[in-house]
C-alpha cells in the first residue's frame, strides 16, 4: 500500500477532551464539597442534584440538539414559564391531568415548529427568531394571568410528591426518571437515527450536508420542535417542582441551559458535542449551587460569577482546540 | 431618502395614530413648573436608556458583533454609583461615583473587546460570559441588597428636567455625538467596511481589531450611562432587575431600525426609530388598558413582522415589490 | 480508446444565462462509459456551469440532457445522484465532524430495528474503501485525515451507490504528486469497471496522463471535442485561450521599449512559509513588470501574499530600498508602498455593500486612521479622476460595488490601490473572469504604470498575457521558484519549463 493510505488514523481524543474535562470538573467540585463538608458525599445529595435539576436536564438536552445544528434557542426559559402557566390554569379550570400534559406538550412543540419554520424558510437568524419566541411565550403567560397560579389538583400533587426509593435509602422523584428517559431517548435519536446524524452534519457543514442529499430542512426545523417539546416537558417538571404557574418562573433559565451545554463540551458553532456532556454540565452547575448553599456565608450571586468564569474557561479551551486541526485546511483550501 | 427607513416610520406613525385614537390627549403637551409633560414626553423619557444602549449596540452589530452583556453592565454601573454615594447627598460624591462607574464600564467593554478581537471568540459567546457573570458582580457590589440613595444631583440624571427630561437630552446628545463622530471622521465607513468584509478590510490595511475594540468599549459606556439613568430614576440600585432584558430591547431596536444582524450598513436614525417604536408600543399597551406584561406579545409580533418584511427570502415568497437597492 | 457504445450522457444545445452573463451558449457534450473525459477551459469558460447543469444544480434555459438515451431534468444534486451521477467537488464537500463511514454512507445507511446499524455501516464503508484500495479506519473522524484522504473518501461516497457517471471537479488542486498518482490509480480502476468519468483539472500533464477524450470550452461556448491522443499541447492551449491579438498587440511594443533597469525596490531573501511556498529569492526593480507564471496551486498567490504580509513568512527577510522591512501584516507593507490586489475580488478585495467612493478611498483612509478622514474635496477629485481614468461604469460614485460587473469591480479594486500611489503593485489574476475590453484596459494600465516608474508583480493563469506584459518572468512549480526568464521569452519556453520539469520529476520518482 502507498504511504497515503497507510497513514494510520486515530480517533481524535481532542473531540472527547471537553467532555472529559467536564467530568473531571464535576468530580473535582464534588470532591471539594465532600472533603469540606460532612454529609456532602451522600447518595441523597447526588440524588438531590438530579431532583433539583431535572427540568434543567431536559432543557439542556433539547438545547443540545439546537446548538449541535449550529443554532440557538433563547425561548426555552419562557416556554417553561408558559408551560407552568398552562398547567396551572388548565388544572384550575378542572382539566384532567392527561389533557393538560398533552396540551402543554403540543403548545411547546408547535411554538418550536413555528420558530423553526421561520428560521428555515425565511433565512432569519435563529437568535432573533427565538428572541421573538421568548417574548411571545412570556407575554402569553401574562395573557393567561399576571399573578402566580398555584396548583391544587390532587392527582398532580400526588405525582409531585411521590418518591421512588432506591437501594441505600436514597429517594428520587418521578421527575428524575422522566429526565433520564429523555436523555436516553435523545442519545438514541442523536446517534442511532438518520435524523440525529443529519443534525450533526448540518452543524458541521450545512452546504455539504445538502450536497450529500441529507434532509437538512427536516433537521434544521426538527431541532427547534425537539427543543420546544423539551421546554414544554421541562415546564411540566418545573410545575411539579414548584406546584405553581407563574409568568416570572424560569427567568434566565435559557442562559443556564446554554451554559450547561457549553460547559458540557458542545461547540457553540455546532457539529460537535454530546448529550451526556450536557447532562454532566447540568450536574456541575447543580454541584456549584449545592456547594455555595453548604458554605452558607457565600452568597448566591457567586453562583453566577462562577458559572460565567466556567463558561469563559470552556470557551477558551474550545478556541484553543479549534485552532489546531483547522490550520491545514485553511492553508490548502 | 433611504427607503429602508420607510417601514419603521410607518410602524411608528401607526402606533402614534392608534394612541391618538385611544387617548385623544396623547399628543397634548403642557408645561408645569418649567417641565414639559405629556404622552410623547413620557415615551421619550422612558425610552432614553433603551435608545442609549441601542446606539452602542448599533455600532457593535455593524461590525458583525453583538453585545449581550449591556444589561448586566448597566446593573453594575448603577450598583457601583449607589454604593459609592451611600448616604451622601452632595454633588461631588455623586459625580465621583458616576465617573468611577463609567470607567469601570469602559474596562468591561475592553474585556469584551479582548475576547472578541483579541481571542477571536464569537461575539455572542464572548459577551454571554459577562452577561452571566456581570449580574453576579453587580449583586456582589450591592451585597444582594437594593441600595437606595437620597442624592439630588444624582437623581437629576434619570428623573430631572431641563424643560425636557434630562435623560432624553443625554441620549439625544450621545446620538448627535455618535452621528457626528461617525460621519465627520472615517469611523463610520471603517466600521461598515469591517462589518461587511473583515478580510478585505484587513488586506486594505484597516485596523479591524482597534475598531472592534472601540465599538465594544463604546457600547459598554453607553450601557453604563443607561444604567445610571435607570438607577437614578428610582434613586436605587437593584442588581437583579435593573436593565433586565434591556439588551434584547436594544437589539430589537437596532433590527427594527433596519440594521442587519449580519453586520455592515447601519442606520442610527433607524435605531432611533426602533427605540421609539418599542417604547411607544409599551406605552400604547399601557394606555389601552392591557396588563403591561403583555407588551411582550406585541413586541414579539413587531419583531417577526419587521424581520419578515426585511428578509429577502420572505419578500420573494410574499412577492413584495422587488428589492431595489437604494442608489440615491 | 476506440469508439464505444452509445454515450451514457449526452447534452444537446445547452444554453444558460445568469443576470448579465451568458454562461453557456449552445453547448453540446457527450460522455461515454468506460472513459475519462477531460473538460477543458480557462477560468470562466463555463466548465463548472456545465457540470452543475448536468448534476441538477442549475436548470438550463434551453437544450436537453439525455442519460442513457432518456431525457432527464434533475432539480437537485440528490436526484442526479439517484440516477447514477455522482460528483466530487474541488473543496471536499463532506462533514468533517462525522466519521469516515458516515460520510460515505449517510443518507443510505444500513438499518437495524429502525436505527442505524453502525456495525454494518462500518463494514460496508470498509468494503467501498477497499474497492478503491484505501485502507483507513471507517470509524475514525474525517477531520483527523489530511485533505487528500478526505478527497478519496468523497470519491468512496460517490461510488458507494450504483454510479454510472463520476464527475471530478478539480479534485487534484490540493494534492501532491504521490496523492495524485493514487487518485489516478483509483480512476483507472473505476474506468475499467465501466464508469464514465468527467474530469476537470488545470494541470495539463494530468490531463494527458489520464484522459481519453476532451471537450474544450471557451467563454461559454464549445470549441471542440477531441481524442486526447490526437490533440497536442500547443493545439490545446490555443484552443483554450484563443487569440486575442489586435487589441493587445500595441502593449507588446510598449514592454519592449520600456527601460527596466531601475534600482532594486524590493528584495526578498530566502522568504518562505511552510506548506505555502518554499524559500525564494526575488528582486523587483522600479518601473519593471515581473510576471509570475505557474499553474494553479504552484505557489503564485502564496508568494504574493508573503510579499504583502497577508500571511506571515516563517523564513527569510524582505528588504525595501535595501533596508529590511519587518512585515507584521498588510499595514506595514502598505506603509512601505506595497499594494496587493487579491485574486479573490469578492472575498478579499472589495467591500461589496459599500459604494464605489468608499471602496476607492478605503486603503488610503485606513492608512490615515479613522480620526483623519480624507477631506470630501480630495475624495471627490480622486473618485472623479479614477472613474474617468479607468473608465469605471456606472460612473456614479454612490453605486454599491456589488451591483457592478466583474470588470468594473476589478477596476475599482485597482483604483483603491492606485490612489495610495504604491511603489510596488501586486496584481493577482487581475484579468480573470472579466470581459476582453476591460482586460485590455487593465493590461494597458499596467504598462503605463511601469512606464511611470511603478514596479508591478503581475500574476496570471494566462501565460500569453504574462509573456506579453512582463519584463521578466518568474516561473513557479510545486510551490518552488524554479526559474527566471527575461522578457523576450516565448510561451513555449515557459510552458516547457513548467511542463517539462514536471514530467521529468514524475518519471524520476
Amino acid at each position: 500500500m502507498t504511504a497515503l493510505t497507510q497513514r494510520v488514523s486515530q480517533r481524535v481524543p481532542a473531540r472527547f477532551l471537553p467532555v472529559l474535562a467536564t467530568v473531571v470538573l464535576f468530580v473535582l467540585t464534588f470532591g471539594v464539597g465532600s472533603a469540606s463538608y460532612d454529609g456532602f458525599a451522600s447518595g441523597q445529595i447526588i440524588a438531590n442534584l438530579f431532583i433539583d435539576n431535572a427540568f434543567l436536564i431536559v432543557l439542556a438536552t433539547g438545547m443540545t440538539f439546537v446548538i449541535l445544528s449550529g443554532g440557538i434557542d433563547l425561548s426555552v426559559g419562557s416556554v417553561v414559564a408558559l408551560s407552568t402557566m398552562v398547567t396551572a390554569a388548565g388544572l384550575r379550570a378542572g382539566w384532567p391531568v392527561p389533557l393538560v400534559v398533552v396540551a402543554v406538550l403540543v403548545i411547546g412543540s408547535t411554538l418550536g415548529l413555528l420558530m423553526g419554520l421561520v428560521i428555515h424558510k425565511f433565512d432569519i437568524q435563529p437568535f432573533i427568531v427565538t428572541l421573538a419566541g421568548m417574548f411571545l411565550a412570556r407575554g402569553l403567560c401574562f395573557l393567561i394571568s399576571v399573578e402566580s397560579v398555584s396548583i391544587k389538583d390532587s392527582t398532580f400533587r400526588d405525582i409531585a410528591t411521590a418518591v421512588i426509593e432506591l437501594p441505600g435509602g436514597v429517594t428520587i422523584t418521578y421527575n428524575v426518571v422522566i429526565a433520564l428517559v429523555v436523555v436516553l431517548v435523545a442519545l438514541y435519536v442523536l446517534h442511532r437515527t438518520r435524523f440525529g446524524r443529519s443534525v450533526y452534519a448540518v452543524g458541521g457543514n450545512e452546504q455539504s450536508a445538502l450536497l450529500m442529499g441529507l434532509k437538512t430542512s427536516r433537521a434544521k426545523v426538527g431541532v427547534y420542535v425537539i427543543s420546544g417539546f423539551c421546554s414544554a416537558l421541562a415546564g411540566l417538571l418545573f410545575s411539579l417542582y414548584m406546584l405553581s404557574g407563574y409568568g416570572l418562573h424560569a427567568v434566565g433559565m435559557e442562559l443556564e441551559a446554554i451554559a450547561a451545554v457549553v460547559i458540557g463540551g458542545t461547540l457553540l458553532a455546532g457539529g460537535v458535542g454530546y448529550v451526556l456532556g450536557s447532562l454532566v454540565g447540568v450536574l456541575v452547575l447543580g454541584t456549584i449551587q449545592t456547594l455555595i448553599s453548604f458554605q452558607g456565608t457565600l452568597s448566591s450571586w457567586w453562583t453566577k460569577i462562577v458559572i460565567g468564569a466556567l463558561l469563559l474557561v470552556f470557551i477558551a479551551v474550545q478556541r484553543g482546540l479549534a485552532r489546531g486541526p483547522r490550520r491545514r485546511q485553511t492553508l490548502t483550501s | 431618502m433611504k427607503n429602508r427607513l420607510l417601514w419603521p416610520l410607518i410602524a411608528l406613525a401607526a402606533l402614534l395614530v392608534l394612541n391618538l385614537v385611544v387617548t385623544p390627549s396623547f399628543f397634548a403637551l403642557r408645561i408645569q413648573d418649567g417641565h414639559l409633560y405629556g404622552g410623547l414626553v413620557d415615551v421619550l423619557k422612558n425610552g432614553a436608556p433603551t435608545l442609549l444602549i441601542a446606539l452602542g449596540m448599533t455600532l457593535v452589530i455593524a461590525t458583525r458583533g453583538i453585545d449581550l452583556s449591556v444589561g448586566a453592565v448597566a446593573a453594575i454601573a448603577g450598583a457601583v454609583t449607589c454604593v459609592h454615594i451611600g448616604t451622601s447627598g452632595d454633588a461631588g460624591t455623586a459625580f465621583a461615583g458616576m465617573a468611577i462607574a463609567l470607567v469601570l464600564c469602559a474596562v468591561l467593554g475592553l474585556w469584551n473587546g479582548f475576547l472578541v478581537a483579541g481571542l477571536g471568540i464569537q461575539p455572542i459567546v464572548a459577551t454571554l460570559v459577562l452577561m452571566t457573570a456581570g449580574r453576579g458582580v453587580a449583586m456582589l457590589v450591592t451585597e444582594g441588597q437594593i441600595i437606595t440613595v437620597n442624592n439630588d444631583p444624582f437623581r437629576q440624571v434619570g428623573a430631572g428636567f431641563l424643560i425636557l427630561p434630562i435623560s432624553i437630552l443625554i441620549s439625544l446628545a450621545v446620538l448627535g455625538l455618535v452621528a457626528l463622530a461617525t460621519r465627520k471622521t472615517a469611523l463610520g465607513m471603517l466600521i461598515e467596511a469591517v462589518g461587511v468584509n473583515p478580510e478585505a478590510s484587513r488586506l486594505a490595511g484597516v485596523r479591524s481589531r482597534t475598531i472592534i475594540w472601540t465599538v465594544y468599549v463604546f457600547a459598554a459606556v453607553c450601557a453604563g450611562i443607561a444604567g445610571l439613568m435607570i438607577s437614578s430614576n428610582v434613586s436605587a440600585a437593584d442588581a437583579n432587575n435593573a436593565g433586565l432584558w434591556i439588551e434584547m430591547d436594544a437589539i430589537l431596536a437596532v433590527v427594527i431600525g433596519g440594521t442587519s444582524l449580519a453586520g455592515g450598513r447601519y442606520s442610527l436614525t433607524g435605531t432611533l426609530l426602533g427605540a421609539l417604536i418599542i417604547q411607544t408600543l409599551t406605552t400604547t399597551v399601557y394606555t389601552i388598558g392591557v396588563a403591561p406584561e403583555v407588551t411582550l406579545v406585541f413586541k414579539a409580533i413587531v419583531v417577526i413582522t419587521v424581520c419578515l418584511v426585511q428578509a429577502p427570502k420572505a419578500r420573494a415568497a410574499l412577492s413584495f415589490r422587488s428589492r431595489k437597492v437604494a442608489v440615491s | 480508446m476506440t469508439e464505444s457504445p452509445p454515450p451514457v450522457v449526452e447534452m444537446r444545445g445547452i444554453s444558460l444565462a445568469f443576470p448579465g452573463v451568458k454562461a453557456l451558449q449552445d453547448v453540446d457534450f457527450r460522455l461515454f462509459p468506460g472513459e475519462v473525459h477531460a473538460l477543458m477551459g480557462e477560468n470562466g469558460a463555463g466548465k463548472s456551469t456545465l457540470i452543475k447543469t448536468l448534476t441538477g444544480v442549475h436548470t438550463p434555459d434551453s437544450g436537453s440532457v439525455l442519460l442513457a438515451g432518456d431525457a432527464v431534468a434533475f432539480s437537485s444534486p440528490g436526484e442526479a445522484q439517484q440516477a447514477g451521477i455522482s460528483t466530487v467537488y474541488q473543496e471536499v464537500n463532506l462533514c468533517a465532524n462525522l466519521t469516515v463511514a458516515e460520510n460515505i454512507l449517510l443518507g443510505r445507511e444500513p438499518r437495524k430495528f429502525g436505527g442505524i446499524d453502525f456495525r454494518a455501516m462500518r463494514a460496508k464503508a470498509a468494503e467501498v474503501l477497499a474497492r478503491i484500495g484505501v485502507h483507513i479506519d471507517p470509524a475514525s473522524v474525517l477531520e483527523s485525515h489530511p485533505i487528500a484522504v478526505q478527497q478519496l473518501v468523497a470519491i468512496a461516497r460517490a461510488i458507494a451507490v450504483d454510479c454510472r457517471v463520476l464527475v471530478l471537479d478539480e479534485p487534484t488542486s490540493s494534492l501532491d504528486a504521490g496523492e495524485v498518482a493514487e487518485l489516478f490509480r483509483i480512476m483507472r480502476v473505476l474506468r475499467d469497471e465501466g464508469v464514465a468519468i468527467l474530469f476537470v483539472s488545470h494541470f495539463l500533464d494530468q490531463i494527458y496522463e489520464i484522459s481519453d477524450r476532451m471537450t474544450v470550452l471557451r467563454n461559454g461556448a464549445l470549441v471542440g471535442e477531441h481524442l486526447t491522443a490526437e490533440m497536442d499541447r500547443r493545439a490545446l492551449i490555443s484552443a483554450m485561450i484563443g487569440r486575442e491579438l489586435g487589441t493587445l498587440e500595441a502593449i507588446e511594443d510598449a514592454s519592449e521599449r520600456r527601460d527596466a533597469s531601475g534600482p532594486v525596490l524590493v528584495h526578498a531573501e530566502g522568504l518562505g512559509r511552510r506548506g505555502a511556498i518554499a524559500p525564494f529569492d526575488l528582486d523587483i526593480r522600479a518601473g519593471e513588470v515581473v510576471g509570475l507564471a505557474g499553474l494553479l496551486g504552484s505557489g503564485r498567490t502564496e508568494m504574493a501574499r508573503l510579499l504583502f504580509g497577508a500571511d506571515k513568512a516563517d523564513s527569510g527577510r524582505l528588504l525595501v530600498d535595501g533596508t529590511p522591512l519587518h512585515l507584521r501584516g498588510p499595514r506595514s507593507a502598505i506603509a512601505a508602498g506595497i499594494a496587493f490586489c487579491s485574486e479573490d475580488r469578492k472575498g478579499e478585495g472589495l467591500v461589496a455593500d459599500l459604494s464605489i467612493r468608499d471602496n476607492l478611498v478605503l486603503a488610503m483612509q485606513a492608512a490615515r486612521g479613522w480620526s483623519r478622514p480624507v477631506p470630501r474635496k480630495v475624495k471627490d477629485s480622486l473618485v472623479e479622476k479614477y472613474l474617468a481614468a479607468l473608465d469605471i461604469r456606472p460612473a456614479n460614485p454612490d453605486a454599491l460595488v456589488r451591483t457592478l460587473s466583474g470588470g468594473n469591480q476589478q477596476k475599482v479594486l485597482l483604483a483603491r490601490w492606485l490612489v495610495t500611489e504604491p511603489r510596488l503593485l501586486i496584481l493577482d489574476e487581475p484579468t480573470r473572469g472579466i470581459d476582453i475590453g476591460a482586460k485590455a484596459q487593465i493590461q494597458q494600465l499596467v504598462t503605463n504604470l511601469a512606464a511611470e516608474g511603478t514596479a508591478v508583480l503581475f500574476i496570471s493563469a494566462e501565460l500569453e498575457e504574462v509573456v506579453r506584459i512582463a519584463d521578466r518572468i518568474v516561473v513557479l512549480r510545486d510551490r518552488h521558484k524554479i526559474a527566471e526568464l527575461d522578457g523576450g521569452a516565448s510561451i513555449d519556453e515557459v510552458v516547457g519549463l513548467i511542463a517539462g520539469e514536471q514530467v521529468a520529476e514524475r518519471t524520476a520518482s
